[in-house]
Formats: C-alpha cells, structure tokens, sequence
C-alpha cells in the first residue's frame, strides 16, 4: 500500500516535469536571436566600455586625476553605485556594474516572462497543455532558459575583461555581480507570472520592484547614516552594487540572489498547482463602464493610450535633467584635462564657458534619447495599422488626416515638451549648485534651439508611415543615423558634408553660443514638408 | 429597390497575389445579405474597399450611391462595421470603446447600449486586454447594433462566440431587418447565413460564383430522397423538387416511408467548391 503510493507520488512528480526538454527546444528556437544578441550586446558594453577607460588612462594616477570629483559626487554615486576608486581595473568598469545588471535583470525578466506569462494569455500555452506537457514544464523551461541567458551575459563578460589583462578575482566578480540581478529578477518574474493574469501585469509588477530596487540602492548608495547605507543591502541591485568587482569582490552576494531566486521560485510553483491555466492570483483590475466626456476624438484617444508612457518619460527626464543640473558644480575640475574637455566641445561646440558647453553636450545626447519618444508616439500608427484598431476607427466617419494628425502632433508636442522640461531643470538645479551655470531662461532656450532638428526625424517617422506601415521601422535607422551622425561624427573624425547630412548638426550650439535662424528655419520647414508628403501618401495608399 | 452595395467588375492585387479578379456584388436595400466563402476567398479585401481602407486596381464600387474611396468620411455616417478579429485597445475597458466608437461615429442611443449589453452580457468594466476572443467581438457588435445607421457591414461578427450568444445576435439581426436596414453578412458559418440571410452571394477565388435569393437558389439544386421499401431495402435518388412525386408513384405501393431533404445551403456551397455529390444544373 505505501510502496504504492510512493510510487504513484514519484510518479506525478516526474511527469510534472514532463516535455521540459522539447519546450526548453522550442523556447530557445524562438529566442535564438534574442539571447545571443542581448548576451553579445551586454559584453559590448562592459568591455567596450573597460577598454575606452583603459586606452585614456594609462593608469590609476590619471585616471584618478581625469575623473577627479566626479567620483565624489552623489549623483554619480546614485546612478552608477559605489565606485571603486582603489585600482585602475575598478574605475574601468564603474559605469557598467550597475548599469549592466539592471540590463541583465531585464534580460531575465524578459526571457521569463515571454515564456510563462505570455505564452499563456495568448493561448498558445493551452495548445502546449493538450499535449504530453507536465504542469510545471513551461515555468521550468522558462527559468532554464532565462538562467542561461543571465550567465551567458555574466561569463561573457568576465572573459572579455579577463582578455583585456584585467585583475582575474574581480572579473570573476564583475560577472557575479550581474548574474545576482539576473536570478534575482528570474525569479521575482516567475512569481509575478503567477499572481498577475496578463503579461503587461506581470511587467508593471517585476519593472515596478525593479524600479524601487533601484531608488532604495540609490539611498543606501548615497546615504551618509549607516541606517541609509543599510538600505543598500536589502534589495538585489543594491547587491550587485556590493559585490565591488576590482575592490572588495564580494561573492556571497550571488548567494543573496539565488536565495531571493530560489524562495520566489518556490512560491511561483506552489501558486501554478492552485490555479487555473490562463488566470492570475491578483483579481485583474476593473476599469470604467463608461468612458469620460472627453474621450470622443482621435487626439484625446492617443492622450489617453500614452498617458502612462507619457508621465514616465517625464519623470524620466526630469531625474536626468537634474543629475545633470548637479554635475555642473564638478565640471570646472573634470574638464582640467584637456582630453575631455576636447572632446565635450567636439559635441557641445566650443563656444562659451565650460558649464554651457557641458550643459549643450548632455542636451544634445537627451534631445537623441526624446527624439525616441516622439518617433515611438509617431509609430502607434503603425502598430495600429498592423493590429487592426486602425481598421476600427477609420471605419467611422473619423478621416485619416485627422487620425494621422492626432499621432504626428502629439509626437511633435511630446518631444518639445520633454525637451522644455529638461532645459528648464538643468538651468534651475545647475543655478543653485554653481553660479556659473546657465540661467533657466538660458536652459530653456538651449533645449527648444535642438527641438527643429528633433521634429525633422519625428517628420521622417511620420513620413515613412506615409509610404506603408513597413517601412515605418526604418524611423529608428533614421534616428540612429542621424544621431551618430550629428552628435558623434566629429568625435569620430567623419568629414563635415558626412555630418552635415544629419538634422542635429544644423541646429545652434546653445547655450553659449549663437542662434542662428536661417538653419533653424530651414529645419522647420524640412519637418514639414516630411510631415506633408507623409499625409499625401498615406491618403493615397490602403490602410489596412 | 435600390442598390445598397454596388459592386461590378472589382479587381485588387496585393503584389502577386490576386485577391479579387473582377468581383461583382449586389445588396439590395433592407435585405440581409449571406457574403459566403472560406478563408482567403477575398471576402475580407472586398469589405475593406467598401469601407474605402483599401483602393481598387479597378471596377465600380457604390455604397449607398457613393464611391467609398472618394466619400469614406461622409459615407461613414450611415454605416457601422463589425470586424471578424476585433482588436481592442488594451488598456481601455470595454465600456470605453463602445462609447469611443460610438462617439466616433456621431453618437450612440445610451438606452440601446445599455440593453445590448444586458442582452449579451458583457461586462463593460473589464479591460480590452483581460477580455476573451468572444467578449472582443461583443465590444464590437454592441458598438455597431447600437448606432442608427442604414447599413450594418459585418465580416464574421460571430467568430468567437458561443451558442447561446449567437442566438441573441440571430435576434438583433431579425430587428434590424424588422428596422429596414440592410446587412452584408460575411460569414463562413452556413448555418448562421441560411437563417438570417434572404439572399446570399458565394464568392471562389475572389469572383462572385453564385447569387441570388436563398429559395430561388435552393430551386435549382436537387432535393434528396430516400424511399425505405416494405422488404426493407432503401432507394436513393437525387432529383429536382418538382420530379418527386413521379419518382414515389413509379415505386408503387411498396414504398414503406420515405425522406425527402431539400437542398441546403451547405449542399449549395460544396457543389461551388466541386465538393458535393449532388451537382447543380
């Protein structure tokens, strides 16, 4: 009777598990693309960026000296974690500790959760069920396949910084550190795959925790009380921070992760055997059953869809535009080398005192990331030909002129707006931490001066939608190009009529320097002129 | 009467592939029209022209006496479309996008909404991302069946919903015809066509094969019957309605009982397909 039993046990717990391996194929089938490129990507930028450091700084004498302050300065501290400022090896890779394993902790997420949660809102879960697939084989799959694509990044990583000659113990480190973000987050996704019922659900609840790690480390990183520096060990970035890779190389960190790892995922497969296939433990939120009197035109239903996307962007901005703000005090010292004061003006321009032309280099490189904004908000018109709302809405007496309009102004708007907001705060924190720092008239000025280069690729956008939803992806080429071009070309030697081919180059180098109105007339009228044949195409062409 | 939907000689090519290779449709006004085929026929194609999404390579197309590619906005005052893979927008409730659309399209009686919703029990509340593929389609159908527009223009309204749920919509569909209004039912559901529509068109290959009245067509295909005879034995035969009762009395007295199946709009379909054993003539 017991042997009995205990067979039967053993046998439903095998059987659980069954088809694991045809899934983990499956899966790695559809992510074949996906993790190579993220895993090769996230090396680019760990040692990219290592040997960057490496090649300016003979060694940790300069590089102490070039970075000065910089070092010292809580914003950076706040953005990038502790720094370890004892070796050469460790400012090397100070940028990239933090930044990379928030990186990998959205790698892990994504992967997770493309394969759990995903799968099963969109059905295809349920025909996978059908067949001989145990209960927990998806999730299984799912976290084999994540914790493949975290350690990847991570190892890849370490070899690469072991390639460049760096200290052996730390690379090891650098990779530990990574991977504890990366289980961390593999493990808090498989959880939140079960208690929400959607894929966007699960995300806002992993992003939303990955989001208040990242503040409470920011305290603990920053804070002066021990009280505060303890914050920093409550939470997994706050760890991968700790490990201090080329300092103190603290592996029990990654014990920290796969221990949080290991407990969520315990819960997550005791919560799969409670509940139904397709529903979440969370009940899902309901909403209004009528909508709001205002909610009757193309515009107001594109403010209503980006609301969220929207208030983000601006809270993101705003925190960038103030650490910027608060970096003015260091610049004078940062930029007694040179090197980098070379290389600010091959940007910024080299008109002005320091601060302007530190403030039109991180200008222009946040006008490149709120042109993304505008091109993505640009871009809902494609995704909505393709998904078919478009189809919906157009078959009301709704014209397409109108509709169009609705996405391309509001991209238009959001990118002057973001752009407003940022000049304004810089001038406004960079006024109260140095005096020689731009005045917000000056700031605002500076932002709106780059904002005629940014709407001729919003126009671009607006513009390839025009000649079919296909060619609509070619907007970030566009960006991209443009970008690299505009902004960056000079510091990679292009010729000027090469540079010359970008929007951003034509617009004036602010603050400190002068404005010139016949360029930005020029790019105006080119952003509308792409906006218009955009229109002309897209009325001529199908649209569904 | 006069024509709702006008279509003659319709052709559209997506690169290569020839949807529609000189398609000709006729509704007439107030009549609930069957728009039959499988998938890939062109059913879909020919809807979007209608609606003025998509532009003919060539052929006449008129819509309540307009031309959809020139007059879509003013056209799409008078109609209401019924998609067959409604797409919502994933944070808007249900309820949201019913008065959007209706919005859209100049307004939506509230009291009609409100019964429409009862009567396919849809909650209005939950978010277009938590709905099933069922529940998509009723956001839709509610927002249509309750505009006041002449013409209902649905491309397989039903797909998705279950049977007691496709009861309710055979019902509007009855009331709106009641209304005067007139109704394109795209539809590969022959079952649902032969009760709700009065006539129907069967489209192969992006051409018009068979239209017509549903009786006038069902006239010209053969009705079945079986005679079981006394000694137990049965005779088949495939005829003409109107040759019946000289094929019984030739079988004489022996004829124990008998079945007669008059052609069915799925006999109709198969035989455009070459699929069927009883042929048309």
């Amino acid at each position: 009777m017991s042997t009995l039993a205990l067979s039967t046990a053993a046998r439903a717990r095998s059987s659980a598990y069954a088809g694991t391996g045809q899934l983990l194929a499956l899966a790695w089938r559809r992510d074949r693309v996906l993790i190579p490129a993220s895993i090769l990507g996230l090396t680019a930028l760990s040692v990219g960026s290592a040997k960057a450091t490496l090649e300016l700084y003979p060694d940790l004498d300069s590089a102490q000296q070039g970075l000065g302050s910089v070092l010292l300065n809580p914003a950076v501290q706040a953005l990038y974690g502790p720094v370890v400022a004892t070796s050469i090896d460790g400012l090397a890779v100070f940028k990239t500790v933090m930044l990379g394993a928030v990186f990998t902790a959205i790698l892990g997420f994504v992967v997770t959760r493309r394969h759990t949660r995903s799968e099963e809102e969109e059905g295809r879960l349920e025909l996978l069920g059908a067949g001989v697939v145990g209960r927990r084989a998806p999730l299984t799959a799912a976290l084999l396949l994540a914790l493949l694509a975290v350690l990847g990044a991570g190892a890849l990583s370490t070899l690469g910084l072991l390639g460049l000659g760096m200290e052996p113990v730390g690379s090891l480190a650098f990779g530990s550190a990574w991977l504890t973000a990366g289980v961390s987050a593999i493990g808090l996704t498989a959880l939140a795959a079960q208690l929400a019922a959607t894929a966007r659900g699960c995300g806002g609840l992993v992003l939303g925790a990955l989001g208040i790690d990242f503040l409470l480390r920011a305290v603990g990183d920053t804070a002066t009380s021990p009280a505060g520096q303890a914050l920093g060990w409550l939470t997994p970035l706050g760890w991968a921070g700790r490990t201090e890779p080329y300092g103190a190389n603290r592996f029990f960190t990654l014990g920290l992760g796969v221990a949080l790892a290991a407990g969520a995922t315990a819960i997550a497969y005791r919560l799969l055997a409670t509940r139904d296939l397709g529903s979440g433990i969370l009940p899902s939120r309901r909403g209004l059953a009528e909508a709001s009197r205002v909610l009757r035109s193309p515009a107001a239903l594109v403010g209503r869809l980006t609301r969220g996307s929207v208030l983000g962007w601006l809270v993101g901005v705003a925190v960038v535009a103030a650490v910027v703000g608060s970096l003015l005090a260091s610049v004078t010292e940062m930029a007694a080398d040179p090197a980098v004061r070379a290389m600010l003006e091959r940007v910024g321009g080299a008109a002005g005192s320091i601060e302007d032309i530190f403030v039109s280099t991180e200008l222009r490189f946040i006008a490149g990331a709120v042109t993304a904004a505008g091109v993505a908000l640009v871009l809902r018109l494609a995704g909505a030909e393709r998904g078919g709302a478009a189809e919906v809405v157009l078959a009301t007496p709704t014209r397409r002129s109108s509709w169009y309009a609705a996405h391309v102004g509001a991209g238009f708007t959001l990118t002057a707006v973001l752009l407003a907001v940022v000049g304004t705060l810089i001038g406004a924190v960079g006024h109260r931490v140095t005096p020689q720092a731009p005045t917000v008239a000056e700031g605002l000025g500076a932002a709106l001066a780059l904002v005629p280069g940014v709407w001729v690729v919003v126009g671009a956008a607006a513009a390839l939608f025009g000649l079919g939803a296909r060619y609509a992806a070619w907007s970030w080429g566009v960006l991209l190009v443009g970008f690299l071009l505009g902004e960056v070309g000079r510091t990679m030697g292009l010729p000027e009529w090469v540079i010359s081919l970008s929007p951003f180059a034509h617009t004036s180098h602010l603050p400190g320097g002068r404005f010139d109105l016949t360029p930005t007339l020029l790019l105006l009228s080119v952003a509308a002129a792409l906006v218009g044949f955009g229109l002309l195409a897209y009325q001529r062409r199908d649209a569904a | 009467m006069a024509a709702a939907v006008e279509i003659r000689g319709l052709h559209k090519s997506f690169g290569e592939t020839r949807a529609l290779d000189g398609l000709d449709l006729t509704v007439a006004e107030g009549e609930v029209h069957g728009f039959l085929g499988p998938n890939g026929s062109g059913k879909s194609t020919t809807i979007r022209i209608l609606l003025g999404l998509l532009k003919a390579d060539s052929g006449g197309v008129s819509v309540l006496g307009r031309d959809p590619w020139r007059d879509a906005t003013d056209l799409h005052r008078s109609l209401a479309y019924v998609p067959g893979d409604v797409v919502l927008w994933p944070t808007l409730t249900g309820g949201e996008t019913i008065d959007l659309l209706g919005r859209l399209r100049g307004g939506l009686d509230p009291a009609r909404r409100a019964d429409l919703l009862n009567r396919f029990e849809l909650d209005p509340t939950v978010k277009g991302k938590a709905y099933s593929k069922g529940n998509r389609q009723k956001v839709a159908l509610v927002s249509a069946l309750a505009a006041d527009v002449p013409l209902l223009i649905l491309d397989e309204p039903t797909s998705g919903l279950d049977p007691l749920m496709e009861r309710v919509f055979q019902e509007e569909l009855v009331r709106v015809r009641q209304d005067g209004r007139t109704v394109l039912l795209s539809s590969h559901i022959l079952s649902e066509v032969e009760r709700a529509c009065s006539s129907v068109s069967i489209v192969r290959a992006g051409r018009v094969v068979e239209s017509g009245a549903l009786t006038d067509l069902r006239e010209v295909m053969d009705t079945r019957v079986v005679a079981t005879l006394t000694d137990g034995t049965q005779e088949h035969a495939s005829l003409p309605a109107a040759e019946v009762p000289a094929w019984v009395s030739a079988l004489g007295p022996s004829v124990a009982s008998l079945s007669v199946t008059p052609a069915t709009l799925e006999d109709l379909f198969l035989a455009r397909y070459g699929r069927s054993e009883v042929t048309p003539r």
